[in-house]
Parts: C-alpha cells; structure tokens; sequence
C-alpha cells in the first residue's frame, strides 16, 4: 500500500447520514473477482434516475465537485454490510479522506486497508465543511495525518484522533500481513500453549 | 477482579498485546463464502502465501445460489465465476466446503450452528457483518473485511482494538405472538441503528433466557443493524441442549467437559459494562419497518410517522428521504399498507422455528391475489426437516413458493428479487434502498408472523 501524509484537495458533500454500504456500492457489483474497477458504480442508485439518465442534484454528477478528493458526510457512514467493495469503489473513484460525524466500525477498518483516511470530527464542524464546500467553488480542505489535522481555506484547523496504530500503518503504507507474520513464532508458541487446543476440534 | 464474559473470552485469545497497540487476537473459527473471499485468496496467491489453518476455516456457498433447480449450472455468468472461484480456493487450501449440492449446504450463519461448529467461548469471524449471529452461543463473533479475511487466513488472527461494552437488559415476558426479532427490532428502534457503534453488546434479562436458540441467534444477528461490533448471550442449559450431538461438536465425556467450561464464561456479578440499556419486553408489540433502515420501525398496529414528528433536523431529512423512497404517505395504518410480495427466508429467520410459525399462520389460508410470496430455508437440512414435518405442504396449498437453500431476497444477488416499484413483507434484516432489488422497497425486518398474515389481505 502506498504511503500515505496529506491530501489537500476538493470536499465533495454529501449531505446524508447512516449511510449504508448497499448504497455505496450495490451489491450486484460484488459478483466480480477483482479488486479494482469499482468506482464507476460507486453511489451508482443515487447518480442515476429511475429511466438510467444521471440525476443532476446527486453530488457526484455536479461539475463543481469533478475531481474531489474527500467526501464528507453524516454520522454513522459506511453501515450495514461489511463488503470491502465500499472503500475500493471509494478509493477508486478517487477519494483519500471521508470527513464524518462517527462510522461504522467494519466500514472503518477497510478504509485503512485500503489508504482512505477516515475523519472523525464534531458534528458541527462536519456541517460547516458541508455548508463551505456547497457554498464556495475553490473551497479546499487539508487533511494531515503526520500533525493529525484538519484544516481549510476558510481559516479552520482542528485536530482529529486516531488509533496510533492505524496512523503508523498508513504513514508508512505497511502491510499488516507481513507484520503479523514477523510474530509467527508468538502465533505457533499460543497454539502450543493453549489448554485446549485452539478451534472447535475440541473432542 | 470481575469481569464480563467477553473480557473472559478476549483475554483468552490475546497471542501478543504490546502497549499502545491493538491487541492480536487468535480466531478459532473463520467462516468463508464466496462474495468477500476470491480477492483475499488471490492475494495470498501473489504474495506467495497460505492458508495457516485450513482445518480451522470452514466455506459455503449462500449469496449467489439459485433457489430453483440446482441441477442445472447457475446462469449467470459472474455468480457462476465467483462461485466456481470459492470451489477451486478452497479445494487448493484444504479447506471443507459446503458447495451447492452439499447436505450441508446453507447461508453460512445459519450452517455454522447447525453443523456445531459454533461453540461457547470460540472467537468468531467472517467476512460478513451478520457474523454477530453467532455470539448467541456466548462467542465473540463479528464481521471483518476481505482485506482483513486474507490477514486470518495468512495467520489466524486478527488484530483488534478493544470494543468498550454494553449490557442490554431485556426484563419481562414477550407477550404472545411477539417474537424474539420484534424484541431487537424494539431495541434498535430506541437506541437507533448507530446505538451501539464501536461496542460490544451482551444481551441478559429474563426475556432473553427464555428465548430458545434460534430467538437467540435472531436478536444477535441484527445487533450489528445498531452498528455492534458485535452481540452475545452468555451460555446456558438450552445452549448445550442446542448443541449436544451436533456432528462437529465435542462428543461424549469431551462435551461434558466442554460444558463445564462453558459455564464459567458468564459475566461475573460485580463486572460493570460501559454503557448500560434497558428495554420492558413485556411492553414491546409486534414490529415492522416503515423506512429504509431497520430503525426507522413501529409496531403494526401503528402509523407511519409525519416526518415533521422528529424533533432533530437530520432525522427529519432522512424520514422524508425514506417516505419518497418507500411511496408512504404519513399516517397512514401500518396494517393497511399494500403489498406485492412476500419473502420469508434469510439468516435472520428461516430456520425451522420461524418456518413452523409462519406455517401456523398460513395453514389454511390462501396468498391475496396479485401477491406473490416465496419460501427460503435458511439451510438445505432445515429445508428437508420442514418437508419431513409437511411444512411445505402448507405453504404450498396456500400458494407459497417453496424454495432450494440460500440468501435468496436478502440481498438479490441471485435471481431472486423484485422488480421496480414492488414492495415487499420481509422477514430479513435489512430494509435499505434497493437491497431486494433497484428502486424496490423492502419493508422488511418484522417478526415472522407479523409479516405472514398480510399477504392474505392482499391490497386490502
Ligand atoms: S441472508 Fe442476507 S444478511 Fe444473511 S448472510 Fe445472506 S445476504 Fe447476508
């Protein structure tokens, strides 16, 4: 996974809360057996209208947010089912940073498999990214994971919490995998160590 | 020091803790379908690695089966593709599969207590939200991405920060015809479906020890619809009743021995959780969902609401989104509201318990006419247990579809959904936008026999 520091760029908001992943991505997309190739039907139900033409009042299809990089949004984004094929059609379609009130816990750890960083701030500053981003065409927003900060074109910075391991992983684009492995030892040591053994084998 | 059962069944499990960090867990059992496993065994491919404990994952087929004929192959050509994928993963790691033809075949939450693999104590994962099924039996069991399905089947554990907790106390009988799923429907329409975001929620209470297994595992199946990590129910006598003689659980004196070490997992007396919730079972009515997410519900003898109703902003939005969407109008009687169809099915309730209820309602009745209704156990063995008791009988000569194993109308990933503007009784556990099929709304998410009596008033 690619490193990761700061992305600086356009707010796309997305003004909606308890945003499911059904919504995100649909799940007849979730037949493919790749990893790529989601974003085109990311939010596809909301981009479209019922005859297939794409709905212009649905953020995505509004020229002024082309090429935004964050997307914020209301609380409790990414719900409902664990398909990891939110964040690749998020991070497909080319967003880094989801800038919302609270997540879904599965939704949030695939964000960090996948390089998008998830933001949690106050509902209330949430909303006046929201209202600036809808408001001001050249609207931008930092947001600094070495500093853990957000900042904004308007004046803003605050700060944002994040689990210090996730942050390390991110910063340095580790894969968890090969960290976990450098621990084998510690792995087969428990399986060993176990009063019995580990599984449902237990007969 | 006292502690809760999943403090017990979280230390247990912790292969290395360095301070500041998440905690990697061991996981006893990994359950595998096809929809979140083909990129998480491709990428083990890449990086040349494998599968640590093929004998501790376990594979089915549920999402993309067809419910008709399974003789012939599946028609679609990317459900067959995916399905065919989990086929050759699983046989190149060693891994037991439940295919299509399996007597074991089922959805995969349904499968797993069934066959015993789920047990007390166990941690749980799957890369599948409605894993928290499986906490009934007193498991820490939770869903985790693909990415994450690959780190467990490299290493068998999974890396977790600590959840804080939660007790839900269900005091006071469920009254008759009120059923474990209206009681967490209940539940999650007070807390609301991000109630219970980043916490753990153990379920106690006189309601929910009275509840059999199957109630149980209802009422942890939705818990992630309040946005748990994860819910559980410590284990008792109807636990190892459930599970005595199941093919993959300990046998004889080791089943014994298992069940004493079951009972020590309970919370102890003094062990405080971080949140604590309270809910009167005694006061809660059958429930259905007016919305489009599974908190937005009401008993059946209600209305549906005037969005101007919610004091807060967002919740009004979102209420007035949910009425477009599901063509309501507000105020307008639950129990009159038309319908087209029907499904009875998903790991929420279709096992024999919820099938031999919604028989009782039906036996000797007929679906209105411009409804269709549709049958789907949640396993191929619940399927032919029903059939053995005649349970498809009944529903038949009351015009049901009766139907092979499998997701089904869940998730319409299969044939099996509605068409545009149709709306559906449902007894699965999600009612969001388009999940049963495009520009579709589901209404799902009451309890079994709430939904089962309307299709014969039809258009009322
Ligand atoms: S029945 Fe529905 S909720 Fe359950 S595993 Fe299948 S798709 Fe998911």
């Amino acid at each position: 996974m690619e490193a990761y520091s700061r992305v600086t760029g356009k707010v796309a908001p997305l003004d909606r809360g308890d945003v499911d992943t059904d919504q995100i991505i649909p799940a007849v997309h979730l037949k493919r057996v790749e990893r790529s190739g989601y974003g085109e039907f990311l939010f596809e139900r909301w981009r479209s209208l019922p005859n297939g033409e794409r709905d212009p009042d649905f953020v995505l299809n509004d020229p002024r947010f082309r090429g935004a990089t964050i997307l914020a949004t209301g609380r409790n984004f990414g719900c409902g089912s664990s398909r990891e094929h939110a964040a690749w059609a998020l991070q497909d379609y080319g967003f880094r940073v989801v800038i919302a009130p609270s997540f879904a816990d599965i939704f949030r750890n695939n964000c960090y498999q996948n390089g998008i960083l998830p933001v949690v701030l106050p509902e209330n500053i949430v909303r006046g990214i929201v209202e600036n981003a809808q408001a001001a065409v050249d609207y931008e927003v930092t947001a600094d994971l070495e500093q853990c900060t957000v900042s904004d074109s308007e004046g803003l910075r605050v700060e944002f919490a994040i689990d210090a391991f996730r942050r390390e992983c991110l910063l340095h684009g580790w894969d968890t995998i090969q960290l976990t492995l450098k621990q084998e030892d510690l792995i087969a040591a428990y399986e060993q160590a176990r009063d019995t053994p580990p599984g449902y084998t237990q007969r | 020091m006292p502690k809760t059962m999943f403090e017990k069944i979280w230390e247990r499990h912790v292969v290395v803790q360095d301070a500041g960090q998440p905690a990697l867990l061991y996981v006893d059992l990994h359950l595998v379908h096809e929809v979140t496993s083909a990129q998480a065994f491709e990428g083990l491919r890449l990086a040349n690695r494998r599968v640590r404990r093929p004998d501790l994952t376990v594979a089915t087929i549920d999402h993309n089966v067809p419910t008709t004929n399974r003789s012939l192959p599946i028609a679609d050509p990317f459900s067959r593709a995916q399905v065919n994928a989990l086929i050759r993963n699983a046989e190149e790691s060693g891994i037991t599969l439940y295919d299509m033809h399996s007597a074991g075949q089922g959805i995969v939450h349904i499968i797993g207590p069934e066959q015993g693999y789920t047990q007390p104590g166990m941690i749980i994962v799957c890369g599948d939200s409605h894993t928290s099924t499986h906490g009934a039996f007193g498991a820490l069991a939770f869903g985790i991405g693909t990415s994450e399905v690959e780190h467990v089947l490299a290493t068998q554990c999974i890396r977790q920060a600590p959840p804080r907790t939660m007790e839900i106390r269900a005091d006071g009988n469920l009254h008759y015809g009120v059923t474990s799923k209206d009681l967490i429907l209940a539940i999650i329409g007070k807390i609301g479906v991000g109630g219970a975001t980043g916490h753990l929620v153990e379920y106690t209470g006189d309601a929910i020890r009275s509840l059999s297994m199957e109630g149980r595992m209802t009422v942890c199946n939705m818990s992630i619809e309040a946005g748990a990590r994860a819910g559980m129910i410590a284990p008792d006598d109807v636990t190892s009743a459930y599970l005595r003689d199941r093919p993959q659980a300990p046998q004889g004196e080791a089943f014994d021995a298992a069940v004493e070490r079951w009972k020590q997992l309970h919370t102890d007396e003094d062990a405080a959780f971080d949140t604590v919730a309270q809910i009167d079972a005694s006061a809660v009515a059958p429930m259905v969902t007016w919305g489009t997410n599974p908190g937005m519900v009401v008993s059946i003898t209600d209305r549906v609401p005037d969005p101007a109703s919610f004091p807060a902003a967002a919740d009004r939005m979102a209420a007035e989104r949910a009425l477009e969407y599901m063509a309501l109008e507000p105020g307008t009687r639950m129990e009159n509201i038309p319908i087209d169809r029907v499904f009875i099915g998903s790991c929420a309730n279709s096992r024999l318990e919820d099938l031999r209820a919604a028989a009782a309602v039906v036996k000797g009745k007929h679906v209105a006419p411009g409804v269709s209704a549709l049958v789907v156990p949640g396993s191929t063995a619940i399927k032919q247990q029903a059939e053995a008791e005649g349970l498809d009988g009944i529903f038949k000569d009351a015009n049901f579809e009766w139907r092979e194993s499998g997701c089904s109308m869940c998730l319409a990933m299969n044939p099996d959904r509605l068409e545009p503007t149709e709306r559906c009784a449902s007894t699965s556990n999600r009612n969001f936008e388009g999940r049963q099929g495009p520009d579709a709304s589901g209404e799902p998410s009451d309890g079994c026999r709430g939904c089962d009596r309307r299709p014969f008033r039809g258009r009322a």
